[in-house]
C-alpha cells in the first residue's frame, strides 16, 4: 500500500473516531430533556402531570412515562425536568393514566409532605364516569388494584401514592397512545410547600415500574425524562 | 565520601551520630504527639455522638500517635544523612562496606513483631469492647453490648431513601431518623431491592443493607444533641449520590414523645394495618394482603397483567 492511501486511511479513520465520538457527546450526554417553567399567582403555582403507561418517544416507546403539561400552551411535553417559584405553595394535579402495581413498601401508600397529610382524589371509568372526589390521606396499594405509582420529592419528605383507574380498566381499557387525553385515569390533587431558597430537588416514583429490568428498578425507573427528574425552585 | 562511621571527613563515631539524631527526632516526636492527642483529636471524625464514633476517633488518634514518631524519624534520618554525609568536592573514596549485624536484624524483627502483634491485640478489643465498633456484624452478632435496654431500629434501604420501622412502638415507620440521647441502639439493617450500605456517619455506624439479610450493628449514644448524616456507601442506581438524609439525637422524652406521636397517628390512619407485621427481612414478592406471590396474580399488576413478567432475566 503507498503512503497517500495509508495516510488517508489514517486520516479517514480518525475522522470517523471523531465524528463518532461527537455523535455519543451530543445525542447521549449533552441530550436532556427540556425543562418546563411555572410561575406562580398569588403565591401559589399550579403544576400538571400525567403517568402513562407507554410515551412517545422513538427509542422507548413501551416505558412508563410522566409528562408535564406546558401552562402556556397546555400541551403534554415529555419530560420530568420543571422549575417553579421559590416560597410559594404548589398545586399539584396528576392524572394517573397508567394501572396499578404494588409498591415494594406499602409505607408509599401514606400520604405524606401535603400541606394538611391529604390529597384529593376521584378515579375516572373507561366510560368517563368519575367517583366524588374524596380527600384521603392512604392509598392502600396492597388492598387491591389502587397505586400506579408514587410522586415522591424525598429531601422534602413529599411522599405520594398516585392512584390507579380500577381493576377492570387497568386489564383492559388503558390510555394506548400518549401523552393519554382520553381513558380511564385517577385524578388526584395535592398541595405543598417550596423552600424560599433556590435549589435542584430530584422526584422519582417508588414503585418499581420498569418492567423487565432486574427488581423493576431499571430502564424508565433509573432514566431522567420517564419515572425520575429534576424540580428546580428558582430563588 | 563521607560516612557515618568515623571517616576522613568526620571524626565523629556511629554513635554520635546516632545520639543527634535521637536527640533531634525525641523532642520533635514529643511535640508532635502531643499536638495530636490535645489539638487534633477532639475534632478527628466521625466525633464523640456515640460510643462507636468515640472509639473510631480515638483509633485515629492512637494510629496517629503511633505513626507520627516512625514519620518523623524516618523524615529526621533524611534530613540528618543529606547535611552530614553528602557527597563533597574531591572525595572520591569508596564507602564503607556492608556487613551483617545480627544485633540490628534481630532489634528489627522484634520491634516490627511488637508493633504487629501489639496492633492485632489493640484492633481485636477496640472492636470487641464497643460491640462491633458501628459495623455490621450480620445476622448473629458475635459482639453485643452488656446492656438488654436496647432501642431497636429497622433500617430499610430501597431506590432511593432510608425508611425506618420501630418495633417497639408498634412497627411504625418513618423517613425521619431520631434516636434518643445516653440510649443502645439495635440496628436491623435490610434492603428490599438492591445492596445498599446505611452510613451514619458521625454516628460510627455503617452496616450492609442486603436484601433477605438482617445485618445487625450497634451504637450507644451520648449525651450529645445534634444532627448526623446518614448517606447510601454502596453505588445503587442513579440516584445514588442523592440517596441520604439527616437524623437527629434528642432527649430521652423528647423521642418518647415523637415515636409515640408517630405511632398513633400511623395507627389512626390505618398505615400500621396495611403495612407487613414487623420481619427481620421481607420478600418484596410476597404481599400478605394479596397472596402468596404476586407474581402470579393477574389482573391486579398493571395493565399487562403481570408484576414482574416472566421472561425477566431476574425475578425476585
Amino acid at each position: 500500500m503507498s503512503l497517500p492511501v495509508r495516510i488517508t486511511a489514517l486520516l479517514v479513520a480518525f475522522a470517523a473516531v471523531v465524528v463518532g465520538a461527537a455523535f455519543i457527546v451530543v445525542h447521549y450526554i449533552l441530550a436532556s430533556p427540556p425543562t418546563v417553567t411555572f410561575s406562580a399567582s398569588g403565591g401559589v403555582t399550579n403544576v400538571m402531570l400525567q403517568e402513562d403507561p407507554q410515551n412517545n418517544s422513538s427509542s422507548k416507546p413501551d416505558w412508563v412515562s410522566y409528562f408535564v403539561q406546558d401552562p402556556n400552551t397546555k400541551k403534554w411535553v415529555h419530560t420530568t425536568l420543571f422549575s417553579v417559584p421559590a416560597g410559594t405553595t404548589v398545586h399539584v394535579t396528576i392524572l394517573g393514566y397508567d394501572g396499578c402495581t404494588p409498591p415494594r413498601n406499602n409505607f408509599w401508600s401514606l400520604v405524606q409532605g401535603t400541606t394538611d397529610g391529604k390529597v384529593s382524589l376521584s378515579i375516572v371509568n373507561n366510560k368517563g364516569v368519575a367517583t366524588p372526589t374524596k380527600r384521603v390521606s392512604v392509598i392502600n396499594g396492597w388492598a387491591g388494584c389502587t397505586v400506579g405509582h408514587t410522586f415522591a420529592i424525598p429531601s422534602l419528605r413529599l411522599f405520594i401514592p398516585v392512584a390507579s383507574p380500577n381493576a377492570y380498566d387497568s386489564a383492559n381499557n388503558l390510555c394506548g397512545v400518549s401523552p393519554c387525553t382520553s381513558g380511564p385515569h385517577a385524578v388526584e390533587t395535592f398541595d405543598f410547600k417550596v423552600p424560599s431558597h433556590g435549589g435542584t430537588f430530584r422526584w422519582q416514583c417508588f414503585v418499581p415500574c420498569g418492567g423487565g429490568f432486574l427488581d423493576g428498578n431499571g430502564g424508565p425507573m433509573q432514566t431522567i425524562g420517564y419515572m425520575t427528574g429534576n424540580m428546580e425552585v428558582r430563588a | 565520601m563521607a560516612t557515618p562511621g568515623a571517616t576522613a571527613g568526620s571524626t565523629r563515631t556511629n554513635r554520635d551520630h546516632g545520639m543527634r539524631i535521637f536527640l533531634i527526632w525525641l523532642p520533635l516526636a514529643v511535640i508532635a504527639d502531643l499536638l495530636i492527642w490535645f489539638v487534633w483529636k477532639p475534632h478527628i471524625p466521625p466525633g464523640t455522638m456515640t460510643s462507636s464514633a468515640e472509639h473510631q476517633q480515638f483509633d485515629i488518634a492512637f494510629m496517629a500517635i503511633l505513626c507520627a514518631p516512625v514519620l518523623l524519624f524516618v523524615w529526621t534520618y533524611a534530613a540528618y544523612a543529606l547535611v552530614n554525609w553528602h557527597h563533597r568536592v574531591g572525595d572520591d573514596t569508596d564507602g564503607p562496606p556492608i556487613h551483617g549485624n545480627a544485633k540490628i536484624q534481630a532489634t528489627w524483627i522484634g520491634v516490627t513483631a511488637v508493633i504487629v502483634l501489639g496492633l492485632f491485640v489493640f484492633g481485636t478489643v477496640e472492636l470487641i469492647v464497643p460491640a462491633g465498633a458501628g459495623a455490621g456484624e450480620g445476622p448473629a452478632p458475635i459482639w453485643q453490648p452488656n446492656t438488654s435496654n436496647r432501642l431497636q431500629v429497622q433500617v430499610i434501604g430501597q431506590q432511593w431513601a432510608f425508611t425506618y420501622r420501630f418495633p417497639q412502638f408498634g412497627g411504625m415507620e418513618s423517613s425521619t431518623l431520631l434516636l434518643p440521647a445516653n440510649t443502645t441502639v439495635e440496628f436491623h439493617v435490610t434492603s428490599l431491592d438492591v445492596i445498599h450500605s446505611f452510613w451514619a456517619y458521625q454516628l460510627g455506624v455503617k452496616a450492609d443493607a442486603n436484601p433477605g439479610v438482617d445485618n445487625i450493628a450497634y451504637t450507644t449514644t451520648k449525651n450529645q444533641l445534634g444532627t448526623f448524616t446518614v448517606r447510601c456507601n454502596e453505588l445503587c442506581g442513579l440516584w445514588h449520590g442523592a440517596m441520604y438524609n439527616y437524623g437527629h439525637i434528642v432527649r430521652p422524652a423528647a423521642f418518647e414523645q415523637w415515636a409515640r406521636s408517630m405511632q398513633l397517628t400511623q395507627a389512626r390512619k390505618g398505615i400500621l394495618n396495611m403495612m407487613p407485621p414487623y420481619s427481620l427481612t421481607y420478600d418484596p414478592t410476597v404481599i400478605p394482603q394479596l397472596g402468596a406471590s404476586i407474581v402470579k396474580i393477574d389482573g391486579i399488576t398493571g395493565g399487562a397483567g403481570y408484576y414482574y413478567p416472566p421472561q425477566d432475566p431476574v425475578t425476585p
